[in-house]
């Protein structure tokens, strides 16, 4: 099992996930962050981190969200490891808002 | 030897102070970290705390090795602070120090009959099992067929999860060999896991609460008259993974009891009092369940009773202490705070902020200790250029041992080559001596 980034996090990319990561196991592009399955060690404390939800419990995905699985694998290969919190995307805040966070 | 300009002593190795370290080691600044810890092992809670069977967490521990092969990192294991040299002697020794200290000490419930035999804090169980030198020679009695667990929290699932799997199911394991053989022996087949609200307000993770659904030899379960009204209902404010847990403690209220054991949910019941001779063979407690215009008293019979309500930090000399916290005294991270600051002395982890998150939180709570420390770096004033080697100097020199991070390693090396033979990960030595001797392979004597 392993933790997974879905798309919720796409306009947002707050961040706060990096910062109680024990092991660095976020990585990111210009979109969101992708969690590193091979890294992660389960320890869920990225979930309620997330100021808009973003990340689940893989196993608690409903089917047509099963495919950030691969995803966050895929992309976790391609892209750098983030090691400190970056500012938010233009808009993160209102768009929390929106989502009624 | 080093040369650095800043010296900067950690006490405690377990995440927040391996944290610490990485945070300082990270800024770019030229300075040094001695991480103080009183065993000659590290990793803390990681070690002594995370259960034997959640061993994925545990590889954590590869993240804090990469931090101890970072440029300016030193391990100064054996040495005790506040035993074998008091923080007054540290501080003139460093810039700054960084309490990490976690919280060692369970919370008592201040309740009669406290003191029978048979009752136990969780904490000294978890260290019993998971090997710690200060628990090896507790005793625990499994002869009855109950136990009682007080307390609604991850700790409270960890220590009524070890006394309802199987020996199979722990075997592989990193277990110390002396609970998996006592336990092996356990005649315990039904764990009462009591607490004052309802299945609302527990603090338990549902990934840890999902697990009692998938035991070997074990259901869970739910007393039903525990309940009162609308139990399940979760708060209206209530977050994904709460909403979760409570699902979950109602799917136990609809098993059946159909293996060997059984761990029983129950809520609502305030602790009263502890009855027994010598021993405890009863707890009584008081029910109060919404909806319902009557408080009804209730006994559980049992001989062998789990206090996990928490845990404090314990007080150091020379520290001021936050009683009502359970922490050192601090603002942010800096002890004392403002008005009764003690220059150069900081805090992090469980011991700034209580015994709180996952072992991530303790990251960010590093950062921001050190940004503080940071901030004041500049003003404190400097000790002596060699201060700091000389007395880490000094201190191994007394016990004749340097019991350094490659001391470490050949004791990780030689706890797993001896649980090699018996399929598990790694079998721990259980006391300072036998972690002393594997470290001899290489030469400690100084």
């Amino acid at each position: 099992m392993t933790y997974v980034v879905t798309d919720q996090c796409t306009g947002c990319r707050y961040t706060e996930c990096v910062t109680v990561c024990p092991v660095e196991c976020f990585h990111l592009d210009d979109e969101m962050t992708y969690i590193d399955p091979e890294n992660c060690i389960d320890c869920g404390g990225c979930v309620p981190a997330c100021p808009v939800g973003a990340i689940q419990p893989a196993y608690l995905l409903p089917p047509e969200q099963q495919k950030w699985i691969e995803i966050n694998r895929r992309r976790a290969a391609e892209t750098p490891v983030i090691t400190s919190r970056l500012a938010p995307l233009p808009g993160a805040d209102q768009r929390k808002m929106a989502l009624g966070r | 030897m080093t040369t650095s300009p800043y010296r900067i002593a950690i006490v405690g190795a377990g995440p927040s102070g391996f944290y610490a370290a990485e945070a300082l080691l990270r800024t770019g600044q030229d300075l040094a970290v001695d991480l103080f810890e009183r065993l000659p092992v590290p990793y803390g809670l990681v070690r002594f705390g995370v259960a034997p069977d959640h061993p994925k967490l545990k590889q954590v521990t590869a993240v804090f090795d990469r931090i101890a092969a970072m440029p300016g990192f030193r391990f100064v294991g054996g040495v005790e602070v506040g035993v074998d040299v008091g923080i007054e002697t540290l501080r003139n020794a460093y810039h700054a120090v960084i309490l990490a200290t976690g919280a060692s000490l369970g919370r008592k419930i201040g309740l009669p009959g406290e003191g029978l035999a048979g009752i136990h804090q969780a904490s000294d169980f978890v260290g019993w099992y998971n090997g710690h030198p200060d628990c090896r020679d507790l005793t625990f009695d499994f002869r009855g067929e109950r136990a009682v667990v007080i307390g609604h929290g991850n700790v409270a699932l960890d220590v009524a999860r070890l006394l309802v799997k199987t020996p199979d199911e722990l075997r592989h394991t990193d277990i110390a060999r002396h609970a998996l053989e006592a336990l092996a022996e356990s005649r315990i087949r039904e764990v009462h896991l009591v607490g004052r609200s309802g299945p609302a307000g527990t603090r338990f993770s549902a990934k840890e609460l999902q697990e009692f659904g998938t035991l070997e030899n074990c259901d869970p379960g739910v007393e039903p008259g525990d309940l009162g009204r609308d139990p399940f209902d979760p708060p209206h404010d209530a977050d994904p993974e709460r909403r979760m847990a409570i699902g979950l403690l109602e799917g136990f209220s609809h098993r059946m009891w159909e293996k060997g054991k059984r761990c029983l949910f129950r809520f609502h019941l305030h602790p009263a009092s502890f009855e027994g001779y010598d021993h405890v063979g009863r707890v009584m407690f008081r029910r109060m369940a919404p909806g319902e215009d009557m408080e009804r008293e209730l006994a559980i019979d049992t001989g062998l009773v789990f206090l996990s309500l928490g845990r404090r930090s314990a007080p150091l000399a020379d520290v001021p202490y936050d009683g009502a916290r359970g922490v050192h005294a601090n603002v942010g991270g800096r002890v004392g705070g403002e008005e009764h600051g003690v220059p150069g002395l900081y805090a992090c982890g469980w011991s700034k902020r209580g015994p709180q998150g996952t072992i991530g939180t303790n990251r960010a709570c590093a950062l921001d200790t050190v940004d503080k420390l940071l901030a004041d770096l500049g003003s404190l004033p400097s000790p002596g250029a060699d201060a700091a080697d000389d007395l880490v100097s000094a201190l191994w020199k007394r016990q004749g041992l340097r019991l350094d991070f490659d001391a470490w390693r050949a004791i990780d090396a030689a706890e797993v080559t001896r649980g090699r033979a018996l399929g598990k990960p790694r079998e721990k030595f259980v006391s300072v001596e036998a972690m002393i001797d594997a470290a001899r392979g290489r030469d400690i004597a100084c």
